[in-house]
């Protein structure tokens, strides 16, 4: 019983140690990166694998179905949330010129020529695509 | 415990402090949007794993309050940027044309250092 105890312990701090490097890694991304895009692509790490990662450690360690229940759900909102704002906020910065286009291998939404092909950029992010 | 608390607690927090230096640096708001909210997520982290080294089940509930209040601060203020209007400094209503882009703004920052 000690020793599955303590194999569990070992699991369940191993994973803490992996999604806490995960934050670091974010946090250097953040700092490292040229633009909205590629730090959002950095600092969304740690809210997918890495808050996955600590809440597996968490409901290993901790006691009492309530809590599990808890670390789940904890999971599961940052697995349905991070799509929706990651989209939402890429969204506006390319709208807003905020995404070194410079740096982008393809860009749909310009032509050959490198002229804006669907959206003029002082738009409302809401607001559909303006063919002309 | 104690020695994977201080690494894993030393991990987070110093992603935290990056995470706070391009909260202060960042050019344009969207990258302050992101740097909070991967500010908050180091938070809840941090929290977890102080619930479970110590398993202390008390601020559990939190982490469901402050992984809804990212997301909900994350997608509010991207709207409301999205929704601003761009309006001329002049106060005529004109139209002050396209925002700053950001690899303008970088190449005129690399001129500079020139």
């Amino acid at each position: 019983m000690s020793v599955l105890a303590s194999i569990a312990d070992v699991v369940a701090a191993a994973c803490l140690l992996a999604g806490a490097f995960l934050c670091l890694t974010a946090g250097v991304g953040l700092v490292r990166f040229p633009d909205v895009l590629s730090r959002m692509h950095a600092g969304t790490k740690p809210q997918v694998l890495g808050v996955l990662l600590v809440m597996v450690g968490g409901a290993i360690r901790l006691h009492g179905l309530a809590a599990t229940w808890m670390l789940l759900l904890v999971a599961a909102f940052q697995l349905l949330t991070a799509p929706v704002s990651a989209h939402m906020i890429s969204r506006v910065a390319y709208r807003r010129r905020h995404v070194r286009r410079d740096l982008l291998l393809v860009d749909e939404l310009r032509d050959a020529e490198g002229r804006d092909s669907v959206y003029r950029g002082d738009e409302p992010a809401d607001a559909g695509p303006q063919l002309s | 415990m104690t020695v994977v608390a201080v690494i894993a607690q030393a991990l987070l927090g110093s992603g935290a402090l990056l995470a706070l230096v391009r909260l202060a640096r960042g050019p344009s708001l969207l990258d302050r949007v992101v740097a909070t909210d991967t500010l908050l997520v180091i938070i809840s982290a941090s929290l977890a794993v102080h619930a479970a080294l110590s398993r202390d089940p008390t601020v559990v509930p939190v982490l469901v309050v402050v992984s809804l209040l990212a997301f909900v601060g994350s997608v509010s203020i991207a709207r409301y940027v999205g929704g601003m209007l761009m309006q001329s400094s002049t106060g005529d209503g004109g139209n002050v044309g396209l925002p700053h882009a950001a690899e303008e703004r970088a190449a005129e920052e690399r001129e500079a250092r020139r």
